[in-house]
């Protein structure tokens, strides 16, 4: 186990780094530079400020600077001059974590709950209705239902406030905006992990032995039809990070979601490059703890 | 991709009965024929409307007509106008060709990428394979639509566009199909592994078949099920991301208009004028919810033996 985890935490290096250079290739092949025609500098000065970014230099010279000022955090922000790239995450991320985190949260809950409750009673009213809403909540996308929630919500009943984000009631509508398309998939795969786990033997040795039913449930039925949602759980990390961005849109969230689209419209270079780097190392660490998890499920895994 | 005609009688003999097995099997799938047929009807609408509503009434999606301003859903605007005057319904139908060709034309691209690449992958075989389908786990393994982010944000349309075709859909049309090949290619990749060991590929091969023409005239086309049933899966998911990108700006530009705009910009106004937000809203939502049916609908007819994987 260790030496799995050891070994994949090292492989995240070299695939980070060539995914800086794939990043920082798309950036010298478009034209233009961050600091064209943007206020029409005179010459001098813009020659100073590519001098200052290294823009000036051979390319391989400008990759090594990105590389080593994102590694120990002075790589200098383009366009929020005083500012690092690491200042800027270190003061945004942790508010588009919260949100990711609640958005899964809620998620995990309500769809392994409805789930549950399905494959318990298949075929029920409650199984047709929450399967119903789950199919519903698949196909809305988050920008249509993020403004009509807000509509609804905070504009004509005035139960919590439109946007922005300070204290606990502004948190729900943007958390439960990102998680409804993940608790309605959740709720599939949970309703299918059951419905297929509840005929397996060694449910039926649990039973046979004389446990109760909610013990059989919880302990033996319910963690092996996990292993679907904890496959899912990694492609999910990958979208509620894109999600965020468009959440973090609609609501007026400060998240790094958030500056990541300014920087980008801002062509603000090195903080492009610094948070796509970010976030992929965020997710092969998130796709290393799922194969994790699922071993701790599923015993007859073996890492490889 | 190649797939000449010629072949076609060969696939039609042992193809018959699976097809026909297919549509029965669809037939049964009740919501599935439903979405099919909502789907025909926006499609249809997309397609034939803005002209017919340009002939009767004469608005077209970029007509403007100021002094009129914002008014709600009525008989002549049944879906109301916008801040401009602008007839909602002709800008919903006129956003759904756009939003529907994206989708189409991007789904195509990575279908020929990502079949083209796993048989490619599969066939060859050994260290060329597990770099390839390396190469595959990796971009899996990243963020890419920040990567397409970053392209839309930095790549001016003007420099792109070709044939006379705006800039900012071959951008679309380009990012969103690089993107989307990669499950193909691995589903194809799985599929290539088994048929290149079956008897009719050890037939060809015995009566001299060169090695790419068996590749793509007698293994290829064996794949065709399980490529149809994932690019109807796609092809929501790549309307999504456009939808995406142009929410946030990042898309089809003015005065163009997709449903990811059209949502945008009917976000911005929700507040005294819901219609704009509502219309081009349900509309998107409708027909992506009838797209992931038919897909769940052919997936059980074509590929049975298909676990739901989300």
């Amino acid at each position: 186990m260790l030496a799995f985890v050891s070994r994949r935490l090292l492989s995240v290096i070299p695939l980070v780094l060539l995914l800086a250079l794939i990043t920082f290739a798309l950036l010298q092949l478009a034209p233009g530079g961050p600091f064209d025609a943007e206020r029409n500098f005179p010459p001098e000065i813009q020659r100073q400020l590519e001098a200052r970014f290294q823009l000036d230099q051979p390319w391989w010279v400008q990759f090594g600077g990105y590389v080593s000022g994102l590694l120990d955090g002075t790589l200098p922000s383009m366009k929020r001059p005083g500012l690092t790239v690491g200042e800027l995450i270190a003061t945004s991320f942790p508010v588009s974590l919260l949100l990711g985190s609640l958005a899964m949260a809620f998620a995990l809950v309500l769809g392994i709950g409805s789930g549950l409750v399905s494959a318990l009673r298949q075929n029920s009213p409650w199984d047709w209705l929450s399967m119903g809403v789950a199919l519903i909540g698949i196909s809305v996308p988050s920008f249509v239902l993020g403004p009509l929630l807000i509509l609804v919500f905070a504009l004509w009943l005035g139960w919590v406030p439109p946007a922005r984000w300070d204290g606990p009631s502004t948190w729900i509508l943007p958390s439960i905006t990102l998680g409804l398309a993940y608790a309605a998939y959740i709720a599939r795969l949970t309703r299918a992990g059951m419905l297929e786990v509840v005929r397996a033997d060694y449910v039926r040795t649990a039973r046979a032995k004389g446990l109760s039913e909610s013990v059989v449930v919880a302990r033996h039925a319910l963690r092996g039809a996990m292993a679907p949602v904890v496959t899912f759980l990694g492609p999910a990390t990958a979208r509620i990070i894109t999600g965020t961005v468009v959440i973090e849109q609609i609501f007026q969230v400060p998240g790094l979601g958030y500056y990541f689209v300014q920087s980008a419209l801002d062509r603000d270079y090195s903080m492009v490059l610094g948070v796509v780097c970010f976030y992929s190392v965020i997710l092969m660490v998130a796709n290393l703890l799922v194969d994790v998890a699922y071993t701790w499920l599923d015993p007859r895994v073996e890492l490889a | 991709m190649t797939e000449p005609k010629t072949e076609r009688a060969v696939e039609v003999v042992q193809g018959t009965s699976l097809w026909q097995d297919a549509w029965k099997r669809w037939r049964r799938h009740r919501v599935s024929v439903v979405s099919a047929v909502v789907l025909a009807v926006v499609l249809v609408a997309c397609l034939v409307g803005p002209p017919i509503v340009e002939l009767v009434w004469g608005w077209t999606y970029a007509g403007q007509d100021v002094a009129l301003g914002p008014t709600a859903p009525s008989l002549s605007h049944p879906f109301g106008t916008d801040v401009l005057g602008r007839d909602v319904l002709v800008r919903t139908m006129h956003g759904g060709r756009v939003s529907l060709a994206v989708a189409f034309v991007a789904t195509f691209v990575s279908l020929v990428v990502g079949v083209t690449y796993g048989a490619v992958s599969g066939f060859v075989g050994g260290r060329v394979d597990a770099t390839m389908m390396r190469i595959v786990d990796l971009l899996l393994s990243t963020p890419y639509l920040l990567l397409v982010i970053v392209l839309m944000a930095v790549i001016p349309p003007s420099k792109v566009s070709i044939a006379g075709l705006d800039g900012s859909f071959v951008l679309m049309f380009g990012a969103l199909g690089l993107v989307s090949w990669l499950v193909l290619a691995r589903i194809v990749r799985g599929q290539v592994l088994s048929l290149k060991q079956r008897e009719f590929v050890e037939a060809a091969r015995a009566i001299g078949v060169r090695p790419w023409t068996i590749l793509f005239r007698h293994i290829v086309p064996n794949t065709l099920g399980p490529v149809i049933v994932y690019s109807t899966l796609t092809i929501p998911s790549v309307m999504l991301s456009e939808a995406f990108l142009s929410f946030l700006g990042l898309g089809i530009r003015e005065p163009q208009a997709s449903w990811g705009t059209l949502v945008n910009d009917g976000a911005n106004a929700m507040v005294v004028y819901p219609w704009l937000l509502l219309a081009p809203g349900m509309t998107m939502t409708v027909t992506l919810f009838c797209l992931n049916f038919l897909g769940d609908g052919l997936r059980d007819a074509l590929d049975p033996n298909a676990r739901e994987t989300a």
